[in-house]
C-alpha cells in the first residue's frame, strides 16, 4: 500500500469539503460548544452558588474533559458519510476504481480525509479548553489542573482509537444508505457507547482516570480492529459496484 | 489488444455475460450494441478489472484480468467514461483532471500538457476553474472523456459516451471519437446509438447476454439478412404481380410503380424476376439492390435472442 497515493485521495477530498457547509459546520460546531460552553458553564455555576468546593472540581473537569472523546466519535461521522456517500451518490468512486489505485489505498485515503480535520479541530478545541477551564478553576484549585496525564492519555490515546472507529463504522454504514443524512442517522449510534461511559463515571461506577481511560483505550482499540476487517471486506471493488445499495 | 473467450459472469442464478468471445485489433474502434440489461456495462467492468468473472478469460493489452497483479497493469494503460460520468462536483474542471494525471504518476508538466490539450480540444478551457457540478450534461461528458485520456491510454473504454446528450453535444463527443481513432486509439464503445456506431466503429458486436454476431458494419448488414432488391416499373398490375407470386419471392411488397423483395444472391436471382416481369407484360425502368440496414440487422439479432 503506498501511503502517497492515500493522502491523494484525501487531499482531493479535503479540497472538497471547501465548498460543502455541512462538513464545515460538522466540523466546528461540537468542538466549538465544548471548548467555549463547558468554562462559561463551569464559570456560572460556581457564581452561582458561591463557588464549588475544590475538592470536587477534579472529578468534574475529568467528566467534561471525556466529551472531547465524545467529540471525536461524533464528529467524523458526518465527514466520512460526505466523503464516501457523496461520492455514491455523484456516482464517482467508479471512475476512481479503475484507476491503478488498490482498494486499501482508497479506503486509507478516506479514512485520513476524516481523522485528519477531526483530530485538528478536536485538538484545537482541548486547546482552548483546557485555558478556559484552567482559568475558571485556578482560583479554587490553586494550581492549573490542565495539562495532566489524565487529558494526556484522552487525548493522545483515547481520542483517536474512537476517532478511527467512528470512521470504520460510518465505511461499514455509507455502503448500505444511499443519503448522506441517514448514514449521519445511523452514525448517532456511536454516541451512545460514549454517553454510557459518561453517564457511569457521572454515577461513579468508574472513575476516568489514566488506568480506566487506557482500558477503555484498549477496548476501543479491539473494537477498531475488528471493525477494519469488517470495513474493509465492505470496500471492496466489487462489492462497491455490485452490492453497494 | 481485447481478447476474450467464453468470458462468462453470473450474478447468483442471473447470467449477465454468456460465453462472450472477441477480439480487438490495436487501433480498433470496436462498437458493442445491445439492448439494457444485455451485459454491456458488466462486460466492461469485467475488462477493466472492476468486477471478477465467473468463467472463461480476457486479456487486455497482453495482461490476464483476474490476475492481482495483472489487474494493477491493466488499470494502468486503460482509460474509462462509465455510463454515470462521475465527476467530483465540487471540485472544478482542472482539480478533476489534475488529480487524475496525480494517480497516473503524470509529471506536473504532463497533467499541465495534457489537461490544456484536451480541455482546449473539448472547449472547456475556458471553463477550466468553473465547478465540474455547475456543467451542463454534454460538458461534463467531454470531461469524463479528458480524465479518461489524461494518461495517454492505450485503450479507451466508452459506455454510452452520447446518452441523453444534446444533438450538437453528441457530435462534439463522436467527432472527439474520430480524432482518437486517428491517434491508433484502441476503443471499446459501449453504445445504443445505431447510427453512431455505424459511422464511428471499425467492428461491431452485437451482445444481448450472449454475442449474437460480430463483423464490420457492412459486413453484418449484408450477412445476417441479406440483400433487398427494389424495382421500378412503369405500371405495377395485377399481371405483374401474380407472375412474381410464383417466383416465391421473400417478403413480396409493391408500392406505387415499385415492387420490393428480399435476395440472397441478386446477380442470379433478380434476371429470373425481370424476365417474369417481361413476360407477364410490365416494363421495367429500374433495378437497385440495397442492403437491410444496421438497425433491421440489430432488431432482427435481439428479437431473435429475447
Amino acid at each position: 500500500m503506498r501511503l502517497s497515493k492515500a493522502w491523494l485521495v484525501a487531499a482531493r477530498d479535503f479540497k472538497i469539503f471547501r465548498h460543502q457547509k455541512n462538513v464545515w459546520y460538522s466540523i466546528i460546531i461540537f468542538p466549538v460548544v465544548i471548548s467555549v460552553l463547558f468554562p462559561a458553564v463551569l464559570e456560572y455555576a460556581g457564581r452561582r452558588s458561591g463557588g464549588l468546593p475544590a475538592a470536587q472540581l477534579p472529578t468534574l473537569l475529568n467528566s467534561f474533559s471525556f466529551f472531547l472523546v465524545i467529540g471525536a466519535a461524533f464528529v467524523p461521522l458526518g465527514i466520512a458519510s460526505y466523503s464516501i456517500v457523496g461520492e455514491k451518490v455523484e456516482k464517482s468512486l467508479e471512475p476512481l476504481l479503475a484507476t491503478p489505485l488498490t482498494d486499501g489505498e482508497i479506503l486509507l485515503g478516506k479514512t485520513i480525509s476524516a481523522i485528519v480535520p477531526t483530530l485538528v479541530a478536536m485538538y484545537a478545541a482541548a486547546a482552548v479548553f483546557m485555558v478556559g477551564m484552567d482559568e475558571v478553576a485556578f482560583s479554587k484549585l490553586g494550581y492549573y489542573y490542565f495539562p495532566n496525564w489524565t487529558i494526556a492519555t484522552l487525548l493522545l490515546v483515547l481520542v483517536p482509537v474512537a476517532v478511527v472507529l467512528s470512521v470504520l463504522f460510518s465505511v461499514i454504514v455509507s455502503s448500505r444508505v444511499n443519503d448522506v443524512r441517514s448514514a449521519s442517522s445511523f452514525g448517532i449510534l456511536m454516541f451512545f457507547p460514549f454517553l454510557a461511559i459518561y453517564l457511569a463515571s457521572e454515577i461513579g461506577v468508574i472513575t476516568l482516570d489514566v488506568n480506566n481511560l487506557l482500558i477503555i483505550s484498549g477496548i476501543l482499540l479491539a473494537l477498531d480492529v475488528a471493525l477494519f476487517f469488517v470495513s474493509t471486506a465492505t470496500f471492496r471493488r466489487e462489492e462497491i459496484l455490485t452490492k453497494w445499495k | 489488444m481485447i481478447d476474450t473467450e467464453n468470458l462468462t459472469r453470473k450474478f447468483g442464478n442471473l447470467t449477465a455475460v454468456d460465453n462472450l468471445t472477441l477480439h480487438v485489433n490495436e487501433g480498433e474502434v470496436f462498437g458493442f450494441l445491445g439492448p439494457n440489461g444485455a451485459g454491456k456495462t458488466t462486460t466492461v467492468r469485467m475488462l477493466c478489472c472492476l468486477i471478477s468473472k465467473t468463467s472463461g478469460n480476457a486479456r487486455i493489452g497482453g495482461y490476464e484480468i483476474g490476475s492481482k497483479e495483472d489487474s494493477l497493469k491493466i488499470r494502468k494503460i486503460i482509460g474509462l467514461v462509465p455510463d454515470n460520468v462521475g465527476l467530483s462536483e465540487h471540485l472544478s474542471a482542472y482539480d478533476n483532471l489534475d488529480f487524475f494525471g496525480k494517480i497516473y504518476d503524470c509529471t506536473a508538466a504532463q497533467r499541465k500538457e495534457n489537461i490544456k490539450r484536451f480541455l482546449e480540444m473539448l472547449g472547456l478551457w475556458e471553463k477550466r476553474n468553473v465547478l465540474a457540478g455547475t456543467f451542463s450534461k454534454g460538458m461534463k461528458q467531454k470531461l469524463a472523456i479528458a480524465r479518461a485520456l489524461i494518461h495517454d491510454p492505450q485503450i479507451l473504454f466508452l459506455d454510452e459516451p452520447t446518452a441523453n446528450l444534446d444533438p450538437e453535444s453528441a457530435k462534439t463527443v463522436r467527432e472527439f471519437i474520430l480524432d482518437l481513432k486517428k491517434q491508433k486509439k484502441t476503443i471499446f464503445l459501449n453504445t445504443h446509438n445505431l447510427d453512431e456506431a455505424q459511422r464511428i466503429c471499425d467492428k461491431i458486436g452485437i451482445l444481448n447476454t450472449r454475442l449474437r454476431v460480430t463483423g464490420t458494419p457492412e459486413d453484418l448488414e449484408q450477412a445476417v439478412r441479406g440483400r433487398k432488391t427494389v424495382i421500378a416499373l412503369e405500371l405495377v398490375n395485377d399481371a405483374v404481380l401474380n407472375a412474381l407470386k410464383k417466383l416465391s419471392l421473400k417478403n413480396l411488397t409493391s408500392e406505387g410503380n415499385k415492387i420490393m423483395f428480399d435476395v440472397v444472391d441478386p446477380d442470379k436471382e433478380n434476371w429470373a424476376v425481370v424476365e417474369a416481369i417481361g413476360l407477364a407484360g410490365g416494363h421495367v425502368q429500374t433495378v437497385n439492390v440495397v442492403g437491410s440496414t444496421l438497425e433491421d440487422v440489430y432488431l432482427k439479432l435481439v428479437r431473435e435472442s429475447a
